[in-house]
């Protein structure tokens, strides 16, 4: 039986994103480590996201409680809703979220940038003045992503956390205090740990994604454009379907 | 390779008459086959420029000479050393003494000038103290006339101002080759004249020998000592600019009309 050719193109994409990582982890460990380029990424990718990420993790932590509080006023259960609202976040809106907004903004703009250095031969020119351009511009990119969204998701976490507040008190009093503990009561450890450590993975995955969009840019211009495009499409795709498999592993773990 | 060796390396005299010497050079990307036994020689002091229509495969050439693309078979000897033969250190080693000139510049843009320049210079661990770099940066810019251009971004200057910056960074490892790729395309014929001037001056300055691919027959009249045309993916004919001016035959004659 033959596949249809746009399955055979996505399956034909897929071999090469492996093969690219494959790539990342031989050259990842090889001396010499491009500490000053992975430092200048972690601020750009982790600074510069971080005003996006707060407030979007603020908003959605307001309105999820504002949506919540009529269905658990309707049940008699509005004290719960702290509990709802922090589990919800913590576990996996928190981290899902942030990691589609860092897909929106550096999963495009590795995806531009990497392939406008391919395009204008930027990446040849580091290639013949002794530079390692997978090292340089690939291996920093992909560890800077992998270590800031969990570092992001965190924060993003916190500050999703004040929104709700905001929110519960809307119609309401109730103290910081009492709030921070129905929600931190309400966790436990098993439900922190699966949602932190898949945020590496989501992190590796719009780093990876991103580099390989844009290193293996095509067609001038335009590619550079399709080249940021697809790298924010692909890369959320694959947030999905890690998110998907970490929740198959905790359940079989015993972790829900 | 420690510090001293590096450097005994490139302080090393090209003692050799033959700088690049390709031999039997195959190279096609599936079933495009873009070089046939194509055969080449540089020698020391000498401009030689490789024409041919777009498409020809001089870019390809010119890749496989500084080895940013793999031949599928044939020889490329620089400095006498087998290309091929050469671990990544030792290939990054050669290539301080081999200039590159892109035909889109590859300015890094997130750079200014000043860290384009001095880039090449920190990656071959050929760091030296702030003052004595400045000084390299500021003799390089100074060399293509645009020393007051050190502390902007590559997307303020114009193109021919993009062109002779990259030339300065091509010049600050004082390479004992340069290779163009297609060093006036996209500029205008005055700008092209200007760098083809400065292509010959650096040459005489420098005591390089270059390798120009173009098809701009302005800039070849002026910077050849030689040409090869590059026909089907082979040295079609060879000679002096004005030697294949006055050939014969149609494929030759269509270049000079």
């Amino acid at each position: 039986m033959k596949l249809p050719p746009s399955w055979r193109d996505i399956l034909s994409e897929t071999g090469d994103i492996f093969r690219f990582s494959l790539r990342f982890f031989q050259q990842v460990f090889k001396p010499k480590f491009e500490f000053r380029e992975f430092l200048r990424q972690c601020y750009i990718i982790g600074y510069n996201t971080l005003p996006l990420v707060a407030l979007t993790g603020f908003i959605m932590g307001l309105v999820l409680t504002m949506q919540l509080r009529p269905t658990l006023v309707y049940y008699g259960v509005e004290s719960k809703l702290p509990d709802m609202v922090g589990i919800a976040m913590i576990r996996e809106i928190g981290p899902i979220l942030t990691a589609l907004i860092f897909a929106g903004k550096i999963g495009s703009s590795v995806g531009a940038e990497l392939g406008s250095m391919k395009v204008t031969e930027q990446i040849d020119a580091m290639e013949v003045s002794g530079t390692n351009p997978f090292k340089y511009l690939v291996v920093t990119r992909v560890l800077a992503a992998t270590l800031m969204l969990p570092v992001l998701t965190v924060l993003s976490d916190f500050i999703s956390l004040y929104g709700a507040y905001l929110g519960v008190n809307i119609n309401g009093i109730t103290s910081f205090t009492l709030f921070n503990v129905k929600v931190f009561d309400a966790l436990s450890i098993s439900d922190l740990i699966p949602a932190f450590i898949k945020t590496y993975f989501f992190g590796f995955a719009v780093g990876i994604v991103g580099c390989y969009k844009g290193y293996n840019s095509k067609k001038g211009t335009e590619g550079v454009g399709r080249s940021a495009n697809s790298a924010v499409v692909v890369s959320s795709i694959v947030i999905f379907i890690i998110d998907l498999i970490a929740v198959q592993i905790t359940a079989l773990l015993g972790l829900n | 390779m420690n510090k001293e060796a590096i450097k005994s390396y490139l302080n090393e005299e090209v003692l050799s008459e033959t700088m690049i010497r390709v031999e039997h050079l195959y190279k096609s990307f599936g079933s495009n086959k873009v070089l046939i036994d194509f055969n080449f020689t540089l020698r020391k002091g000498e401009n030689v420029a490789v024409l041919g229509k777009s498409g020809s495969g001089k870019s390809v050439f010119i890749k496989c000479l500084i080895g940013l693309l793999r031949p599928n078979s044939g020889d490329i000897y620089v400095f006498d050393k087998n290309i091929a033969d050469l671990n990544r250190e030792k290939l990054d080693l050669m290539r301080v003494k081999m200039g590159f000139l892109f035909q889109s510049n590859a300015l890094y843009d997130s750079m200014t000038v000043r860290e384009n320049l001095e880039f090449p210079l920190r990656r071959h661990w050929l760091e030296k103290s702030k003052e004595e770099t400045n000084a390299k940066v500021m003799e390089a810019l100074t060399n293509v006339g645009l020393a007051h251009t050190v502390d902007m971004m590559p997307v303020e200057l114009s193109g021919g101002m993009r062109k002779r910056i990259a030339l300065a960074r091509t010049l600050i490892l004082n390479p004992k080759i340069i290779l163009y790729d297609e060093p006036t395309t996209g500029l205008d014929p005055i700008t092209g004249r200007e760098i083809s001037k400065l292509i010959v001056e650096i040459g005489k300055k420098y005591n390089t020998s270059s390798v120009i691919i173009s098809h701009d027959m302005n800039c070849i009249r002026m910077t050849a000592d030689r040409i090869i045309i590059l026909i089907d993916g082979y040295a079609y004919a060879e000679g002096t600019f004005e030697e294949l001016k006055q050939s014969n035959d149609n494929k030759v004659k269509q270049f000079f009309e």
